[in-house]
């Protein structure tokens, strides 16, 4: 083994073994089960919601900064629209993780402490704060974890957060109005008549 | 006549209709158009689409993106409220713990019940659907034909306002002309499955949705379907030109405040409400039929969810329409000395016989589609087109393994993103890989609209193993015995799902699609359990013999010549059909002949 591939390894290793005992992770504050009671089986379903409205949001300053930072490592901006944390998608995280649902409690557990992770994967390779790297470096850490063919045993775990946090990303993100126009969904406006697809669109096919 | 509280009840209606949904709303129409006095009973609350639905509420401006939760069965936006496969305090049980004989139960709990959030896909039985055992040899045929039913389709059609096209189709009946409003459009997807389907023995044809394509004909269509009453004529008149043609833009599933899809409230009950004939009683949960020592039954006993006190409305005529399976459990929930195994069941068929839509589905990634300029196909809400079953030669003698057909119905093009739509980019991108970043984004791009899939629903003829009964222990938050479901399915299911797999994947294929990774290949998997179509009828089947059935050719029970069935329940079979179409024309037919004994005085 390569000196630098076994370092890797080795920090990769101790990074794991420095994650919370998932059997006393429940006693820890951030990992408690949310209190707060959903939004019933009679909500009002035309009021405008925010994250934090229906019940209390979860992160903290340092899970707020790596949650951002992390988001725009898998979103980030391009000539086509903004970054994810500029249109409320680590907002969307903190009041998924917040949620009183089992599916969401599922997700919790595995979001605050690949956070955790996060940070401390960042500090153990760079001795900074996972917000606090330049892109390529936030790079380097994500790539290692979007790889699952690829990934070392230490870090199925960190994998399985990082693919988890991807697809609420990516989903929170292309559910906005700049994601929408961005994904190429044009929608969502009144018409006086739908005079089906244009013939550009049927060129493009072959059917026209 | 109005809303009114179990307090402000009158003490005695011509008709007590349990249910205010498709087949409730189309009962208390046609009966207060001609002037009978009707009290609706409804288990939920009042609901107003008008001001209640969300329309162009955006996935972010809801709860967790607006999935579906516990509390929101069908996520936040759709038109449901207390509603779902779990309801606290209201639980089902289950007969058997195999996962092959599970049966999931849908409960509406709201003014208009299930029509608020349904697809709106209305398609007519067709002769065959109507004689199974003469036309495949099994199941039984119903006591009427398609003949009998087709004026009330035309009917039902004209007051709903139905869009499609007459294509002459074996089996998929046309309606008379002037009938439906114009089909729209069709998008890309659809016409490049019409294209290139024809080699896969798909005829992609519009379908038929109960959607306002234009507004709705307030001059002649009344007259139309009212000839000699001038009232009820000036009222659906009113209520037509309440009524806005379609925008072109939002999910039906949501609901309509400008009435322009079929929901009961705006089409049946507003109308019904205005004829100052009818009485809805909201938060009122049904318990069991009264009947006095003449065995007929004189009305309803209820809980007042409000206050948890039972009430009593009374009736000369009871009409169910509950849903199928809570109109059975009234049934069997009404014992007394003259009917010890429940109303209506000296047979012992009431409970026997539930069927719901043969379903299963499968989609593809269409490469041809990426690049696709961008464009806004929303449209009517839902699907534009579908394709009908036409298989009838191969499968005249149970050629194919199963009886009946199914149609597929298209879930395609570039619809309002959800928190899930682009999760299987990684695998349409053949990554290998979790992609993020900038590739990430070029990905999503291409990806968006180039899904495309089809769902199939088919015929079930009923079987003696899918069938509920009361649970012997159980009752739910008011005190009610509860429903236990037993459910099976036999080969003829399987091999229908088997076909309706390999028919897709052929289509898919002639499209040039890549089929999804995780497309399942086993047949149970890829079969959706029973009742989760949730199209469950049957129940307290109709028949040509007491001794065999429940009701008579119109719903009527044998037993209880006053208590008639106005929901799925008296359905013989599952056609490869969509039910409320049928439901609603069935009501109008069973409250016509209602009308017609009153005034004779039988009833």
């Amino acid at each position: 083994m390569e000196r630098r591939t076994a370092l890797q390894w080795m920090l990769s290793v101790a990074a794991t073994l420095a994650l919370p005992d998932p059997r006393t992770a429940d006693a820890a504050a951030p990992a408690a089960a949310p209190a707060g009671a959903g939004y019933g089986t009679d909500p009002s379903m035309v009021r405008i919601y925010k994250p934090g409205d229906v019940w209390p949001l979860t992160f903290n300053a340092r899970q707020q900064r790596v949650a951002s930072a992390l988001c725009d490592v898998i979103v980030p901006a391009d000539e086509f629209s903004p970054a994810a944390s500029g249109v409320g998608v680590p907002e969307f995280l903190d009041e998924w993780v917040s949620a009183p649902y089992p599916a969401q409690q599922g997700d919790r557990r595995i979001v605050l402490e690949g956070l955790a992770w996060m940070d401390a994967e960042s500090k153990r390779r760079f001795q900074l704060e996972f917000a606090e790297l330049d892109d390529q470096r936030r790079g380097e850490i994500c790539g290692d974890l979007a790889r699952p063919d690829k990934t070392k045993a230490g870090l199925k775990t960190a994998a399985a957060f990082f693919k988890r946090y991807r697809d609420l990303t990516l989903g929170a993100y292309y559910t906005t109005p700049e994601g929408m126009k961005a994904a190429g969904y044009a929608g969502n406006v009144p018409l006086a008549a739908f005079s089906g697809p244009p013939q550009e669109a049927l060129r493009h096919v072959g059917l026209a | 006549m109005a809303l009114v509280t179990s307090s402000t009840l009158r003490d005695a209606y011509d008709v007590v209709i349990v249910g205010s949904g498709a087949g409730g709303g189309q009962a208390a129409y046609t009966l207060t158009m001609e002037g009978v006095k009707v009290l609706v009973i409804e288990a939920g609350r009042s609901f107003d689409p008008a001001t209640e639905a969300a329309m162009f509420q955006l996935p972010n401006q809801a709860p967790l993106r607006g999935v579906a939760t516990p509390d929101k069965q069908y996520g936040f936006h759709d038109c449901s409220i207390e509603s779902g496969w779990d309801i606290p305090g209201e639980p089902y049980t289950q007969g058997s713990k195999e996962p092959d004989k599970q049966f999931r139960w849908w409960r509406q709990r709201m003014m208009g019940g299930r029509t608020n959030h349904w697809g709106r896909i209305s398609l007519r039985n067709g002769p065959y659907d109507f004689k199974p055992r003469t036309r495949w040899g099994a199941g039984f045929d119903w006591p009427i034909g398609y003949d009998d039913v087709a004026p009330y389709y035309d009917k039902v059609e004209l007051l709903v306002g139905v869009f499609g096209s007459n294509e002459g189709l074996e089996n998929s009946p046309d309606s008379s002309p002037g009938v439906l409003l114009p089909p729209p459009a069709l998008r890309v997807g659809e016409l490049y499955a019409q294209k290139h389907g024809v080699r896969a023995g798909a005829k992609v044809v519009p379908i038929h949705r109960a959607v306002l394509s234009r507004a709705q004909d307030a001059e002649r269509t009344p007259a139309r379907l009212h000839p000699g009453n001038p009232k009820a004529q000036r009222i659906l008149a009113e209520n037509m030109r309440r009524r806005a043609a379609c925008f072109w833009a939002t999910d039906c599933h949501r609901g309509c405040a400008i009435g322009a899809n079929y929901d009961s409230q705006t089409v049946h009950l507003r109308p019904a409400l205005a004829t100052g004939n009818l009485d809805i009683l909201p938060n009122a949960m049904a318990r069991e039929v009264t009947v006095d020592s003449g065995g007929r039954a004189t009305g309803v006993t209820f809980i007042d969810k409000l206050t948890g006190a039972e009430g009593r409305a009374r009736g000369r005529v009871v009409v169910l329409a509950a849903s199928s399976q809570e109109s059975v459990r009234l049934l069997l929930n009404s014992k007394s000395n003259l009917f010890p195994q429940g109303l209506a069941n000296s047979s012992g068929k009431v409970g026997r016989y539930i069927t719901d839509s043969v379903s299963s589905s499968l989609g593809g990634y269409i490469p041809a589609f990426e690049g696709m300029p961008v464009h806004n196909e929303d449209g009517a809400g839902g699907p534009h087109a579908y394709v009908p079953w036409t298989m009838h030669s191969e499968n005249r003698n149970g050629g194919l393994g199963f009886p009946g057909g199914y149609h597929l119905e298209f879930t395609s093009g570039r619809q309002l993103p959800t928190l899930t739509t682009f999760l299987g980019v990684d695998g349409f991108a053949g990554a290998g890989g979790v992609l993020f970043g900038k590739r990430l984004k070029e990905e999503v791009r291409r990806f968006y609209g180039c899904g495309l899939g089809f769902g199939a629903q088919g015929t079930m003829l009923p079987n003696d193993g899918s069938f509920c009964e009361l649970d012997p222990e159980l009752k739910d938050r008011w005190g009610i015995p509860v429903l236990r479901f037993h459910w099976q399915w036999t080969d003829f299911e399987r091999n229908q799902v088997r076909h309706q797999q390999a028919h897709i994947r052929h289509l898919l294929e002639e499209m040039g699609g890549r089929l999804k990774p995780f497309a399942e290949e086993d047949v149970f998997k890829s079969m959706k359990p029973g009742g989760s179509v949730i199209h469950e009828v049957g129940g307290a089947i109709m028949g040509a013999s007491p001794a065999d059935s429940v009701t008579n050719s119109w719903s009527q029970t044998w037993d209880v010549k006053n208590l008639f069935l106005a929901d799925g329940a008296p359905f013989a079979s599952t056609a490869d059909k969509n039910p409320t179409l049928t439901i609603m024309a069935l009501a109008w037919r069973m409250a016509d002949r209602l009308v017609e004994e009153l005034g004779k005085g039988n009833l």
